[in-house]
C-alpha cells in the first residue's frame, strides 16, 4: 500500500513537472509582457522597460527561467516558497493566500448544498423510478446542466435581488402573487405525489389553501420583515426531524431509539431560552457560539446509551443526527431574529440583498450577528447560482448508480430474506451506490481553490478565478503559474485520493496491481 | 393472504414484461432494436428534430463564416441584414430599438440587426460545438483504443500523457487558446479545444476495449488471422460505439456551455466577430432596459445544450441492454391474459 502511494505520488510530480514546463512555455511564448510598455510614450519608458525586465529576469529564455521559478516553488520544502513576483512586484505568494479564503467562503458552501440535495433527490428519483417526479427531476436537471452560470446569475440578480428588495419595502404578499404562488406549490406538490386522478385534485386542492393560509399569516404578523421560528416552531421542527430521522436510520419499530431522538428534541426546547441568552451576549466568543452546539451532541450520545441496550452504534448515529439539525434550527432562529435589525441597519436601509462584492462597505457593527447575517447575504446569490448549475450532476449520477445497484443479486438476497424495504435501501443499496460517488466528490472538492472564474466576475469577488483571469489578459506569468500550480497540485492529489477511498470503500477494487 | 397476493400479481407481471420484451425482439438486429429504442424516447426524438430545426434555421439564416479575419470565406445566409450593418433606429413607445417585424429580436445600442447578430452567434457556437465534438471523439476513440488494445508500455506512456492532460484544467487551456488564437477565427479555436477535451473518452473508451479484449469473438478474429488494425475497428470498435456515442454527445454539450462561458469572460470569439457567450456579457448591464437583447443569446443556448443533453440521454437509454422501457399497465394487461397457459406452466 505505501508503495503503490510513493508510486503514485512519484508520478503525480513527474506529471505536474511535465504540464507546468509546457504552460510556462505556452504563455511564456504566446505573449510579451513588455508590449504595453514599449508603445507606451512616458519619457522614462527604456528604464521601466530596463527594470521590468530585471525584475522578472525577462533576459533569460523561458525555457531556462522555468527552472528559476522550480526552485522557488521547490522552497516548499524548506517551508518557504516563493512563487516570484506579479508585473506590479507585489509577491505572488500573498496574493493567492488572500485570495484563497475568499474562494473557499465562496464555493465551499455551494458544494455542500449541491452534494447533499443532489444525492438527496437523486435517491429519491431512483426509488420512484419512472414516476411523475422521476420525469419531472429529470427534465429539471437536465434544464439546470444547460444552463450558462452567467446568464443566470444576471437574472438572480434582477429578480432575487433588485426586485426582492423593491418588494421588501412594503414585505406585504399581494393577492395576485399569493394565488399565484399557491398555483405554483399545488401543481409541484401534484406532481410529486403520483395517484388517481381524485387523488391528485385532492392533494391540489390542499396544497394550495395551506400555501394561501401560510402567505396570510406571513403578511399577517410581517414575517417577512421580522422574521423568527420561536420556541414553538423550534420545537416542532425539530420533533418532526427526530422522528424522521430515526424512520429513516433504524426504522420505526424500534421505539427506544424514537424515544431516545425525540428526548435530544425535549432537549432543545427546555435549552431554547439559556441558549439564546447565552448568544445574546455583546462580545460573544466562538467558544460561547460552539459550546451549546457541542453540549446538544453530548446529550445525544448520553441519551442514545441511556435508552438503548443493543445495537448502540445506529441509536446515537441517529440520535447525534437530530441534534446536529437541532443546532442548526437554533442557529437558523437566531438568524432570523437578527434579520429585522439588520435591515434596518444604516448603509442596509430595506436592501438587504446585495449583487456585488463580498461585504457591505457602508456598514458598521460591532454585532457578531449582524456581520454574520452581512456574510451571509453576500454569499447568497452565487451560492444558489453555483448550486443550481453543480446540483444537477449529482441528482443525474446518484439516480443512475442507486438504479444499477438495486438490480443486483444480492439486493434480490436482501428482499428474499424478508428485510423490509427501507433496510434493504438504507442498509443495502444507498451504502454501495455512494462509493461510485466519492471520486466525484473529491474533484469537486478539489475544484474549490480553483474556484468558479465566471461566478467571481459575474459577482465581483476576488478569488483565485479573478486572480487568474486577469494574469491571462496583462500577461502576468508568474501570477498565472502560481495560481495553476496550486489548482493542478489540488486536481492530482483529488485523483489520487478518489483511488485510495475508492479502494479503502470497495475491498473488490485493489490498488495495487 | 394479501401479502402473498401481492407477490403474485409482481411475479406474472413480471413474467408479462419478459413476454412483450421477447415477442418484440424477435428477429431484429442489434442496430435495429437501438434505432427502435431509442425512437420511442420521446424527449429525445423531440429534441432531435428540434436540434436539426435549429441547425438549418441558424446556418440558412446566417450562412456560413469560416477563415480568418483578413482571408475570410463567405456563403450569405437569407437574412438580409449582416452583422456590421447599420439600418436606422427604430423607435417605439419607450425605448430604442425594440423588436418590430423588420427587426424582429430589435437592434442593439449602436443600431445593429439583432437577429442577425444572434444567428451568427449561434452559428459560431454550433461550429465551435461540432468541430471540437469531432476532433475530440476521434482523438480520444483512437488513443483509448490503442492504449486498451496494445496494453503494456503503449497502454502506460498514453495514460500517463492523457494524466497530463488532464491536470490542465480546462478553462485555463481554453482561456490561454482563446486569448492568443481567438483572432485566427472560430474554426481556429474550436481546433485547439478539440485538442485537450478528448480526455475522459479516452479512458471510457479503453476501459471497454480492456474487456472486450478478452471476449471470444476477438480470439476467434486473432485465430482467424485478422490484422491488429481489423480487429480494432472490425471486431472491437463497433462493440464499444454505444459509449462512445453517448459520451461524445454529452461532449458537444460540454463544448458549447465552455465556448459560450469563454466568449463571455473575453478569451473565447474575439471582436468583431460574436458569439452568444459574447453577446450576453455585452448586453447583461441592459437588463433592465432592453431585456430582449440579454433573453435571446441565453435561450438559444438552453435550447441547444437541452436538445443535446436529451438526445445524449436517449442514447444512452437506446444503448444500454440492461435498460427496460417502461411497459404501461395496459400492455402488461394485455399481455398477461394472451398468455395464461404459459404462465401457469412455467409454475
Amino acid at each position: 500500500m505505501l508503495a503503490y502511494i510513493a508510486r503514485r505520488i512519484g508520478i503525480v510530480l513527474l506529471i505536474l513537472f511535465g504540464s507546468s514546463y509546457i504552460v510556462y512555455n505556452l504563455e511564456a511564448f504566446s505573449g510579451d509582457p513588455l508590449a504595453e510598455l514599449r508603445t507606451s510614450s512616458a519619457k522614462n519608458r527604456d528604464f521601466l522597460i530596463a527594470q521590468m525586465t530585471r525584475e522578472l529576469h525577462l533576459d533569460v529564455p523561458p525555457p531556462i527561467r522555468y527552472f528559476d521559478w522550480l526552485r522557488g516553488v521547490l522552497g516548499v520544502l524548506t517551508g518557504h516558497a516563493d512563487l516570484g513576483k506579479t508585473r506590479d512586484g507585489l509577491l505572488v505568494v500573498n496574493e493567492i493566500s488572500a485570495a484563497i479564503p475568499v474562494t473557499i467562503r465562496l464555493v465551499l458552501g455551494a458544494t455542500i448544498l449541491a452534494i447533499v440535495l443532489g444525492i438527496t433527490v437523486g435517491v429519491i428519483t431512483a426509488i420512484r423510478q419512472y414516476s411523475r417526479l422521476d420525469y419531472t427531476m429529470t427534465f429539471i436537471s437536465f434544464l439546470m446542466f444547460s444552463l450558462p452560470i452567467f446568464w443566470v446569475a444576471v437574472l438572480l440578480k434582477q429578480y432575487m435581488a433588485i426586485e426582492f428588495n423593491n418588494f421588501l419595502g412594503s414585505g406585504q404578499i399581494t393577492v395576485p402573487w399569493m394565488i399565484g404562488a399557491a398555483i405554483l406549490i399545488g401543481i409541484s406538490v401534484a406532481g410529486i405525489i403520483s395517484g388517481s386522478r381524485r387523488r391528485v385534485w385532492f392533494i391540489f386542492g390542499g396544497a394550495f389553501v395551506s400555501t394561501v393560509i401560510l402567505l396570510w399569516l406571513v403578511n399577517v404578523t410581517d414575517w417577512l420583515l421580522k422574521p423568527g421560528l420561536g420556541i414553538v416552531g423550534v420545537g416542532l421542527l425539530t420533533a418532526g426531524i427526530s422522528v424522521g430521522i430515526a424512520a429513516i436510520v433504524v426504522g420505526m419499530e424500534n421505539r427506544r431509539v424514537v424515544l431516545a431522538s425525540l428526548t435530544v428534541a425535549i432537549a432543545t426546547v427546555a435549552l431554547y431560552f439559556p441558549i439564546n441568552a447565552l448568544w445574546s451576549a455583546k462580545h460573544l466568543s466562538f467558544l460561547a457560539l460552539i459550546a451549546p452546539m457541542l453540549l446538544l451532541v453530548v446529550l445525544a450520545i448520553v441519551a442514545a446509551v441511556a435508552f438503548t441496550k443493543v445495537d448502540r452504534g445506529s441509536a446515537i448515529r441517529t440520535t447525534v443526527i437530530t441534534s446536529v439539525f437541532a443546532s442548526l434550527l437554533l442557529l437558523i432562529d437566531r438568524m432570523m431574529n437578527t434579520w429585522s435589525g439588520y435591515i434596518h441597519s444604516d448603509g442596509i436601509d430595506l436592501r438587504p440583498i446585495p449583487t456585488y462584492g463580498t461585504v457591505s462597505v457602508r456598514l458598521s457593527s460591532d454585532n457578531f450577528w449582524i456581520n454574520l447575517m452581512d456574510g451571509f447575504v453576500h454569499v447568497l446569490l452565487p451560492t444558489i447560482a453555483l448550486t443550481l448549475i453543480s446540483f444537477a450532476g449529482y441528482v443525474r449520477y446518484s439516480r443512475g448508480s442507486l438504479l444499477e445497484v438495486m438490480n443486483m443479486d444480492y439486493i434480490r438476497t436482501a428482499r428474499a430474506k424478508g428485510l423490509s424495504e427501507r433496510v434493504v435501501i438504507v442498509r443495502h443499496a444507498l451504502r454501495n451506490a455512494m462509493i461510485p460517488l466519492t471520486t466525484l466528490m473529491a474533484f469537486d472538492f478539489a475544484g474549490v481553490i480553483g474556484g468558479a472564474i465566471i461566478t467571481e466576475s459575474v459577482f465581483g469577488w476576488h478569488g483565485m478565478g479573478t486572480l487568474f483571469r486577469s494574469a491571462i489578459s496583462s500577461q502576468d506569468l508568474n501570477l498565472l503559474m502560481g495560481v495553476f500550480a496550486i489548482t493542478s497540485f489540488m486536481a492530482v492529489m483529488a485523483n489520487l485520493v478518489a483511488d485510495l477511498l475508492y479502494s479503502a470503500l470497495d475491498p473488490r477494487i485493489r490498488v495495487s496491481k | 393472504m394479501a401479502k402473498d397476493k401481492k407477490n403474485e400479481a409482481a411475479n406474472s407481471s413480471t413474467e408479462g414484461e419478459n413476454q412483450i420484451e421477447l415477442r418484440e425482439t424477435a428477429g431484429l438486429s442489434q442496430g435495429q432494436l437501438i434505432r427502435r429504442k431509442f425512437f420511442r424516447h420521446k424527449p429525445a426524438v423531440a429534441s432531435l428534430i428540434a436540434l436539426i430545426f435549429i441547425g438549418i434555421f441558424v446556418f440558412s439564416a446566417s450562412g456560413i463564416h469560416l477563415g480568418t479575419e483578413k482571408a475570410p470565406i463567405t456563403v450569405q445566409g437569407w437574412w438580409k441584414y449582416t452583422i456590421t450593418d447599420i439600418p436606422d433606429s427604430t423607435f417605439c413607445k419607450d425605448s430604442v430599438g425594440c423588436p418590430t417585424w423588420s427587426h424582429p429580436f430589435g437592434q442593439d445600442p449602436i443600431g445593429r440587426d439583432y437577429f442577425a447578430l444572434v444567428m451568427r452567434g449561434a452559428e459560431q457556437s454550433i461550429m465551435v460545438m461540432l468541430v471540437v465534438g469531432l476532433i475530440g471523439g476521434i482523438l480520444g476513440t483512437i488513443i483509448g483504443a490503442v492504449s486498451g488494445y496494445f496494453r503494456g508500455w503503449v497502454d502506460a506512456i498514453l495514460m500517463r500523457f492523457t494524466d497530463f492532460i488532464i491536470t490542465i484544467p480546462s478553462i485555463i487551456i481554453g482561456a490561454v487558446i482563446g486569448f492568443k488564437f481567438g483572432n485566427l477565427g472560430v474554426v481556429a479555436l474550436a481546433i485547439y479545444l478539440g485538442l485537450f477535451s478528448w480526455t475522459g473518452l479516452a479512458r471510457l473508451v479503453r476501459g471497454e476495449f480492456l474487456s472486450l479484449r478478452e471476449r471470444e469473438f476477438v480470439d476467434a478474429a486473432r485465430v482467424a488471422g485478422a490484422s491488429h488494425t481489423r480487429i480494432i475497428f472490425k471486431h472491437i470498435l463497433p462493440n464499444a460505439m454505444g459509449v462512445i456515442i453517448v459520451s461524445v454527445t454529452l461532449m458537444l454539450a460540454g463544448a458549447i456551455l465552455l465556448e459560450t462561458a469563454l466568449s463571455y469572460i473575453g478569451f473565447g470569439v474575439q471582436a468583431p466577430d460574436v458569439s452568444l457567450g459574447s453577446l450576453i456579457s455585452d448586453y447583461q448591464d441592459s437588463f433592465t432596459v432592453s431585456p430582449w437583447l440579454f433573453y435571446w443569446p441565453g435561450v438559444l443556448i438552453i435550447g441547444i445544450a437541452l436538445c443535446v443533453n436529451f438526445i445524449g440521454d436517449g442514447l444512452r437509454d437506446a444503448f444500454d441492454p440492461r435498460q427496460r422501457r417502461q411497459i404501461s399497465r395496459k400492455e402488461l394487461l394485455k399481455a398477461t391474459f394472451r398468455t395464461p397457459t404459459n404462465d401457469s406452466k412455467s409454475k
